[in-house]
């Protein structure tokens, strides 16, 4: 089984988050950088089970610019056995998945996985761009991934409920919790990942069906009314008059 | 300029497709609803006092298949020619959605909060929702998934007609084994009161009297992270940055700290009532109305409240 798996880099969820230049660009002053973490919790250790039960390989793939090879690392040193990285900036999804596409094309996988969502830009855009490039079936949001044969068999979320569905391979999954465990990576595995096969591959020619023009920070709060405790009457009345909530 | 809005309805019309549709509506010009799924005729109809001029259904497609879905919208977009398309941001918009827009080659915007700008920019939020990015489409046409409850609906026109479309799909690749609904809970990202409650419950058994409260005000529950990792709830109430990102009218966190990744989900949320022993708890820079006690004294003293208010009506 050959699996593709879509790592983007994303925020240390703790970062302080701020723009610079006019608001057009985000300030990565001192922003520490992790896998996206759908990506890495959940794409790339299913991947891995599934390459440990069954065998194969798993690719991991990232268009980004040098400085994520970082990430690409650690990737590896959690078992992944090669990567490649289309030398591009991914600012527009369409862009992204047309890369990621081109690639998956020339080198017929089995299986493309992906995270859910990217926590920065939380478009649940590029798998299903991905999908459609391909022609291939795509199952979102699946929570548990099961593989018989050329037949897979996954739990996924859909409005208002859980679903089990069957689709055959090749296919395109977006993978949410519950279906793996995240893996820290052991020192064998960094040592590993240092000879391990990077490859960059110079991006095709696509054009940006959107763009972020600016950047704005919500309004602060102002500050909290303190309510005693004893008397939740006045809670509701001022939910009710003063917020207009309830 | 014409619209056309997709709307999901197999379990019957929801706030959210009136949400869509009176957005498009906003946007001026013919507004046509695509749907396929099993809502009647006469539900279907009522869409019109919502804005729509023309509601389009195919009844031979579940729903199920994003390929499906896709061709269906794709030629009725076709046929219409249609310049904007807008879901609902919803897990059918999260498949299908991304598919169109390569399918069309039109720009997608997911997640969008506002109407577009004069400069015809649209806002959505980024960084989980610490932040907001304003968004151009390059292409002619344009896709928008609408947040929800980010816009309220509107109603005042009249029953529009409904004509049944086809779009001959192909067959559907994705097989359909089973499907779990649970019964009569309100979806979590459409509700506008949420009841949220984290670790300081102490454990699952407690769970009673959050329960209570939101039953008393009509509102769904949630939870924080670590409550759904050790199982004390399911996985689908978990709000936050790594799990569903709600913006309610009124969101009561109940024992929750506040931590950022929490916040990144809620911080949308118009009012925040903050429930919590410890005074220096994060959460209460974020809220608009804080009280500092202990959940198992204030709730059911919340609780009784609401009741005594929904009873006398003001
Ligand atoms: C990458 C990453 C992603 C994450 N994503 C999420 C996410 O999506 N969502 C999320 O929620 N968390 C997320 N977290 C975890 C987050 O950092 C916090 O650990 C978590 O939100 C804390 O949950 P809590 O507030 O329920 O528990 P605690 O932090 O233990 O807080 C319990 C609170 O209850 C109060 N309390 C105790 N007893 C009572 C009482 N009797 N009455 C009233 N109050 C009481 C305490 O004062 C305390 O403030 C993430 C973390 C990481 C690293
Ligand atoms: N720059 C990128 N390189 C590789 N994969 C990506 C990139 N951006 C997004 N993805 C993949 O697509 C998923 C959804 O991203 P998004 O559409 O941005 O929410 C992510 O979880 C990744 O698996």
């Amino acid at each position: 089984m050959k699996i593709l798996v879509c790592i983007s880099k994303s925020p240390d969820t703790t970062s302080k988050i701020a723009f610079v230049d006019q608001n057009t660009k985000f300030d990565e002053n001192g922003v520490q950088y992790i896998i996206n973490p759908y990506d890495e919790w959940y794409a790339l250790v299913r991947a891995l089970e599934i390459k440990e039960t069954l065998g194969g390989d798993v690719t991991v793939i990232t268009v980004g610019p040098i400085a994520d090879d970082a990430i690409i690392r650690k990737a590896l040193a959690i078992g992944a056995d090669d990567a490649v990285r289309i030398d591009a900036d991914p600012t527009d999804a369409y862009y992204t998945a047309v890369q990621i596409a081109e690639y998956a094309k020339s080198n017929n996988f089995d299986l493309v996985l992906t995270g859910k969502e990217t926590i920065n830009y939380n478009g649940s855009q590029v798998a299903g761009m991905i999908a459609e490039s391909l022609n291939m079936p795509f199952v979102s949001l699946a929570s548990k991934l099961d593989v018989n044969g050329s037949t897979l068999t996954l739990e996924r979320e859909i409005v208002g409920g859980l679903q089990v569905v069957e689709v055959s391979l090749p296919a395109v999954v977006s993978c949410a919790k519950g279906m793996a465990e995240q893996r820290i990576p052991n020192m064998r595995g960094i040592m590993a990942a240092r000879t391990k096969p990077l490859q960059v591959v110079a991006p095709v020619s696509v054009e940006l069906l959107t763009t972020y023009v600016n950047y704005t920070m919500p309004n602060a709060k102002s500050s909290c009314k303190m309510i005693d405790p004893m008397n939740m009457d006045e809670l509701v009345a001022l939910l009710h008059n003063e917020a207009k909530v309830i | 300029m014409s619209v056309l809005v997709y709307i999901n309805s197999n379990s019957g019309l929801h706030k959210s497709a009136l949400e869509t549709v009176s957005y498009g509506k906003k946007l001026g010009g013919n507004l046509t609803v695509i749907t396929s799924g099993s809502a009647d005729d006469s539900s279907l109809a009522t869409l019109g006092k919502y804005g729509a001029n023309k509601v389009l259904v195919d009844r031979s497609i579940q729903g199920n298949d994003d390929q499906q879905l896709t061709q269906l919208i794709a030629s009725a977009a076709d046929s219409v020619g249609a310049t904007t398309i807008i879901f609902s941001h919803d897990l059918t918009a999260k498949a299908v959605a991304p598919r169109l827009s390569v399918r069309l080659k039109a720009g997608l915007i997911s997640g969008a909060i506002e109407l577009p700008a004069a400069d015809g920019t649209v806002k959505v939020n980024v960084f989980s929702g610490k932040a907001f990015g304003s968004v151009k489409v390059n292409s002619s046409v344009k896709i928008i998934s609408l947040l929800p409850n980010s816009f309220q609906p509107e109603e005042n026109g009249n029953n529009c007609a409904v004509e049944s479309f086809s779009s001959n799909a192909s067959s559907s690749l994705i097989k359909v084994l089973s499907t779990k609904k649970p019964e009569g809970e309100i979806p979590l990202p459409e509700a506008e009161l949420v009841v949220s409650a984290g670790r300081g419950m102490k454990g699952p058994e407690n769970w009673g009297m959050v329960e209570d409260l939101a039953t008393a005000l009509g509102a769904a529950t949630a939870c924080s992270r670590p409550v759904a990792d050790i199982g004390w709830r399911p996985h689908h109430e978990h709000v936050g940055q790594t799990g569903v990102a709600i913006r309610p009218n009124l969101y009561i966190a109940i024992g929750i700290s506040g931590a950022i990744q929490h916040l990144a989900g809620v911080n949308g949320s118009k009012v925040i009532v903050v429930i919590n022993t410890d005074a220096e708890a994060p959460f209460f820079k974020a809220a608009d109305y804080g009280i500092l006690g202990d959940a198992f004294e204030v709730l059911p003293r919340l609780t009784e409240a609401v009741k005594k208010f929904k009873v006398s009506g003001q």
